[in-house]
């Protein structure tokens, strides 16, 4: 991938970041779907236990939520826009980013709403945090509730897919390709000089 | 006239008299439940989430004369191996001993022992409710009410699961089930006077 690589010549702008907003609802995202992912494989063969109806609720709590911060999340990217990909990237890599970063969205909303639509045609409404029940997406069906729950499955995991390869691309920016590609999405000091970091 | 004929003429005269009979015979009848009419259903709660059940075989015996309902009773026995639950694995679970203990303990029973009128139609049943070997003694409100024929008798009732030992050990934990259970029953019967 040496075509990715920063042109030795090239002047080195200042990095401008993500909004502290768009960081925040970020890795929080990352650490509640990162958490609602893992109790997800492990509940879905737990038997009966008052341990498997604790973890289902609290997944579906989490699933809700991850919605409603997505929808958020989603209307403030929409008002700020976020940093534009460097130019020196080629084009097929900006391409790949932005493919990845929109079926991620996609799936942020897909996958808790397949969740949702399996829970109700399960026969078990969704009782947010216990207290807010949410209507049931369909009825009640046995058949309905084992495919909606593949395909609540198969989108998961196909997020995860999406996770990994999102998570490779930053590693790579940020430990062999050595740029400040990353550095716009991490927490820390404002008006970071880009230079530092490459020596 | 042969025999034969005597005894077909006289057919419909004996098939009247024996109706008659019967008819006389019926308001001495105990009334009688009307089980495709009648239901006793519950909710339960896990973490706030509703799951509907419901006994599918129970009898009632009853005798009831809006007239003087101080003098009736209602006996309800309920057949608890016949509890439904929307999923394989809650129905599982539900016979186990940390629940209903079916094997030990198959039938659960109300009995009252006093009916006392609110007003016409409304009642409040007191009397005993076992179920699970343990006793309660609970007030039941029941509102009757009458159409072609049909007596029914209808209410709902918290119960507290843990006073009956129903979802014991690791289940006693009341923020994963509740310990408040609704129950809900309308029963339907047959052979009661007009309010």
């Amino acid at each position: 991938m040496a075509d990715g690589k920063i042109p030795a010549g090239m002047p080195v702008e200042p990095v401008r970041r993500y909004t502290d907003m768009a960081i925040a609802l970020h890795w929080l995202l990352a650490v509640a779907l990162l958490a609602a992912f893992c109790v997800g494989l492990y509940m879905a063969d737990l038997k009966l236990s008052p341990t498997r109806i604790r973890l289902f609720n609290w997944h579906k709590w989490a699933g809700i939520s991850i919605l409603v911060l997505s929808a958020f999340r989603l209307a403030w990217r929409l008002a700020h826009r976020p940093p534009e990909e460097p130019a020196y990237l080629p084009a097929w890599q900006r391409r790949l980013a932005g493919g990845v970063h929109h079926l991620l969205y996609l799936l942020f909303f897909l996958v808790p709403i397949a969740g949702w639509a399996h829970s109700s045609a399960a026969g078990f409404p969704v009782v947010w945090f216990g207290v807010i029940h949410l209507p049931d997406l369909v009825s009640p069906d046995k058949q309905l509730a084992e495919t909606l729950g593949d395909v609540h499955a198969a989108l998961a995991f196909s997020m995860a897919g999406l996770v990994s390869l999102h998570v490779a691309g930053a590693l790579q920016h940020r430990f062999i390709l050595k740029d400040n590609i990353v550095q716009r999405m991490l927490p820390g000091r404002r008006a970071q000089d880009s230079g530092e970091s490459r020596a | 006239m042969t025999r034969r004929n005597v005894v077909v003429r006289l057919l419909p005269v004996v098939v009247a008299a024996v109706l008659a009979q019967a008819r006389a015979a019926a308001p001495v009848a105990e009334p009688a439940l009307v089980a495709a009419q009648s239901e006793i259903s519950f909710v339960s709660h896990q973490m706030g989430v509703p799951i509907d059940g419901r006994f599918l075989k129970f009898d009632a015996h009853v005798q009831f004369d809006p007239k003087a309902p101080q003098k009736g009773r209602f006996l309800i026995d309920v057949d608890v191996t016949s509890v439904s639950l929307p999923t394989s694995d809650a129905m599982e679970e539900v016979v186990k001993p940390a629940w209903f203990n079916s094997r030990n303990f198959p039938a659960a029973r109300f009995a009252s022992s006093e009916i006392r009128a609110i007003d016409k139609g409304h009642y409040e049943i007191s009397g005993r409710l076992e179920i699970k070997g343990q006793s309660q003694d609970v007030v039941v409100p029941v509102a009757i009410t009458q159409s072609a024929g049909v007596t029914t008798a209808a209410g709902e009732i918290v119960l507290h699961r843990l006073a009956f030992a129903i979802g014991d050990g690791e289940w006693r934990d009341t923020s994963v089930v509740a310990d408040n259970v609704e129950v809900k029953f309308r029963l339907a019967l047959t052979g009661i006077a007009p309010l």
